[in-house]
């Protein structure tokens, strides 16, 4: 990986998953129609052909019986690696990932540790309407006993596997519907990528634009159309949503003192209001402005694509808020 | 937004009011700063501003009502300004737009980074002016008023350097809420300064012109000695308080040619002599109108000489500079018939004047401290 290449993010997690099965006999991935198929969003095509059928497995319609058995691998000694199409389609399987991979371990006083990755498509902007684009990461990040990490970039997709696959807990993830097309510059960072910890994207000392997700770029977006005002907008990507790094996002506020949080979920019991409880918390009297938030509109996601754009925290909006901080009028 | 407008307490000491009049009715716009309603108070009719934009929706207390401070008098309706015809229906409370919080508007809106900077600096936030998110007043405002964070060789400069328009608006706030909270009472009397004036002909004659003494001079050193002796007059009422500096610093007002004033401080003015007064006063003078004082000059005097001689008036009738509790005032020295020892003879004679902050001293106080500044340059050789 020394000359850097511009692959997609697709690209970059089938790399990922490819290098794991080199890497270790007992990992596998399985679900629905990631063998003949090549997986729904094609992230798995060709690693039938080059794996097998026993390490690339096609699953039944029943993500409780799939999710419930990658758990039972896990458990057997197996390091599965468990596609579950979109976050909808996880909910059929909460009960599995909640109840027994977020528990197991700790009730067994540390016995039987469930080290169970579960990939898994999350948020709008593909047009696949109300019951297919929905951001539930803040669902997973409420339970204790799981790991939630939700990559962003090329590199933190590419080199996410690995690390998902050392940790001894079940790991959540989560891949932007929205990013699969992205292309983007393939780095040695790739190598070096933790499950945990939040990183700056874009350092400036104006406003601090904490998210995730495909959100990133929008903030991205965002700060370049700030920028000509003079406002230099720090970007702290999360990354890892479930352990929060509380420090990289309070060090970053202390800095430009107004904040501003960028989250597709909806806004109500989101990451959104626990990241701005947590800087009112630890950082209140750094704090120069009320903390603000731009999150998806509070309704089921729009089918038509003016609609479903509009739901969503696009730059816009986000530039609008921070202008607010400013004591700028809209 | 339904915001409610409550009878604001217009002193320290009030705690009800009877509404007079309302100068707005139901469907009225107003605007923030406009006089909505007047309150008869125990110290008189007062005009009351509204603090936010909005449409009033309903007005709860009719004219000739006595009511305690705190009572809701209307309700206004913040948003309806900011609606465009052709939006949608009012959205439920949970999507109101990013960052809008519904704030309570009863006191000013300082960020906590600024309260704490604000703390750090010894700068008084209420006389300043919020650039922040809804008027909030931030860091950069706290800074921009307060002194340099890190200590420099140079005076910072654009202290005063904002332009005539920022000066104006300064001095509006200040002026404006000094004769909105602060109850002041004002006396004068004519003082024989014949003593003074001979006594500084006398040393000036034998001096370099740079080491000239000006009467100003001996009255800003009468003033601090008086403060030394007489407590009320030298300190901040603040929160309803008042503190007492255990340093007399006398701020000298000094007009600008752009208009507008500034009155930096000369710092621990009872100990200083005259000659250093007068190299300080000279210094302050020039700095002044080239723009180049120091923020912690401007925020420290404890008391304020304004002398309006040059103007060729008799008698000032200051305001005071909030939190500071009193000004003292000179006209110009004349010269006029006056009796002496049953004689009409020729003196000079200066009117001097005290305003003062009636919730910390009264009348009487303050007749004996003007008097003790007028007995002090009496004596110019002891100051």
């Amino acid at each position: 990986m020394t000359a850097p290449a511009r692959i997609t993010y697709r690209e970059a997690v089938k790399q990922g998953i490819r290098e794991a099965l080199l890497a270790d006999p007992r990992v596998f991935l399985m679900g629905e129609d990631v063998g003949k198929y090549g997986g729904c969003f094609a992230v798995s095509k060709g690693l039938l052909d080059e794996f097998g059928e026993e390490r690339i497995r096609d699953t039944p319609l029943s993500e409780s019986a799939f999710v419930g058995a990658g758990i039972g691998a896990a458990l057997g000694g197996l390091r599965p690696i468990v596609e579950v199409m979109t976050v909808n389609f996880s909910l059929l399987a909460l009960d599995q990932i909640v109840n027994t991979a977020a528990t197991l371990c700790h009730m067994s006083g540390g016995q039987f540790p469930v080290p169970v990755v579960i990939r898994m498509a999350t948020g709008a902007g593909r047009q696949l309407a109300a019951q297919h684009s929905h951001s539930f990461e803040a669902w997973y990040a409420h339970v204790p006993g799981l790991r939630v990490v939700e990559p962003a970039t090329i590199d933190d997709a590419r080199g996410i596997m690995r690390a998902a696959l050392a940790s001894p807990d079940p790991v959540i993830v989560f891949e932007p519907i929205s990013l699969y097309n992205m292309e983007g510059e393939l780095t040695d960072a790739a190598t070096k990528v933790q499950l945990e910890g939040a990183r700056v994207h874009r350092a400036g000392d104006g406003v601090t634009l904490v998210t995730y997700g495909a959100s990133l770029w929008r903030c991205v977006a965002a700060a370049e159309s700030l920028a000509p005002e003079g406002i230099d907008a720090e970007i702290v990507d999360l990354r890892c949503l479930r352990p929060l790094d509380d420090a990289t996002v309070l060090a970053s506020v202390r800095k430009t003192r107004r904040v501003v949080i960028v989250d597709e979920g909806w806004r109500t019991c989101s990451l959104a209001a626990e990241v701005g409880q947590r800087i009112v918390e630890q950082g209140f009297y750094d704090l120069d402005a009320p903390i603000a938030r731009v999150c998806t509109e509070e309704v089921p996601i729009p089918y038509p694509l003016h609609l479903e754009q509009a739901a969503l925290p696009g730059p816009e909006r986000i530039v609008a808020a921070v202008r607010r901080l400013f004591g700028h009028a809209d | 937004m339904l915001t409610e407008f409550r009878l604001p307490a217009l002193g320290a000491d009030m705690d009800a009011g009877t509404l007079v009049e309302w100068h707005v009715a139901p469907g009225d716009r107003c605007r923030r700063g406009d006089v909505v309603a007047v309150v008869e108070t125990d110290k008189g009719a007062i005009d009351v501003e509204i603090f936010v934009d909005g449409v009033v929706r309903e007005l709860r207390v009719p004219p000739g009502t006595r009511v305690p401070v705190g009572t809701v008098l209307a309700v206004l309706d913040t948003e309806a300004l900011a609606a465009a015809p052709e939006s949608l229906p009012a959205p439920p409370p949970t999507s109101t737009a990013e960052g809008a919080v519904a704030a309570s508007q009863q006191r000013a809106k300082i960020s906590p980074a600024a309260r704490k900077r604000a703390q750090e600096l010894h700068v008084d936030v209420v006389s300043l002016r919020g650039s922040g998110p809804e008027g909030a007043i931030t860091v950069q405002d706290v800074e921009r008023a307060g002194p340099s964070p890190q200590p420099s060789p140079q005076p910072s400069p654009a202290v005063v350097g904002e332009g005539a328009a920022g000066m104006r608006a300064a001095i509006a706030a200040a002026m404006s809420r000094s004769k909105r909270e602060i109850p002041h009472y004002y006396l004068a009397t004519t003082v024989d300064v014949t003593s003074a004036v001979d006594w500084l002909a006398a040393r000036n004659a034998a001096a370099p012109v740079t080491g000239r003494l000006l009467l100003p001079v001996l009255l800003v050193k009468a003033v601090a000695l008086a403060c030394r002796e007489k407590a009320g007059f030298s300190g901040f009422y603040r929160d309803g308080r008042y503190d007492e500096s255990p340093v007399v610093h006398v701020g000298v007002a000094v007009a600008l040619r752009g208009g507008g004033l500034v009155a930096p401080a000369l710092a621990d003015t009872a100990t200083r002599s005259l000659a250093e007064l007068m190299d300080g006063f000279r210094d302050l003078v020039t700095r002044a109108r080239a723009g180049r004082l120091r923020a912690s000059e401007l925020a420290a005097p404890t008391i304020i000489l304004t002398s309006l001689g040059e103007a060729s008036v008799d008698t000032v009738l200051p305001i005071i500079q909030p939190p500071q509790v009193a000004i003292v005032g000179a006209g110009v020295v004349h010269v006029r018939p006056w009796v002496v020892d049953g004689r009409v003879v020729p003196r000079h004679l200066l009117t001097l004047s005290l305003a003062a902050d009636h919730r910390v001293s009264d009348g009487r106080l303050g007749a004996h401290f003007l008097a003790r500044i007028a007995a002090l340059i009496a004596d110019p050789a002891a100051l």
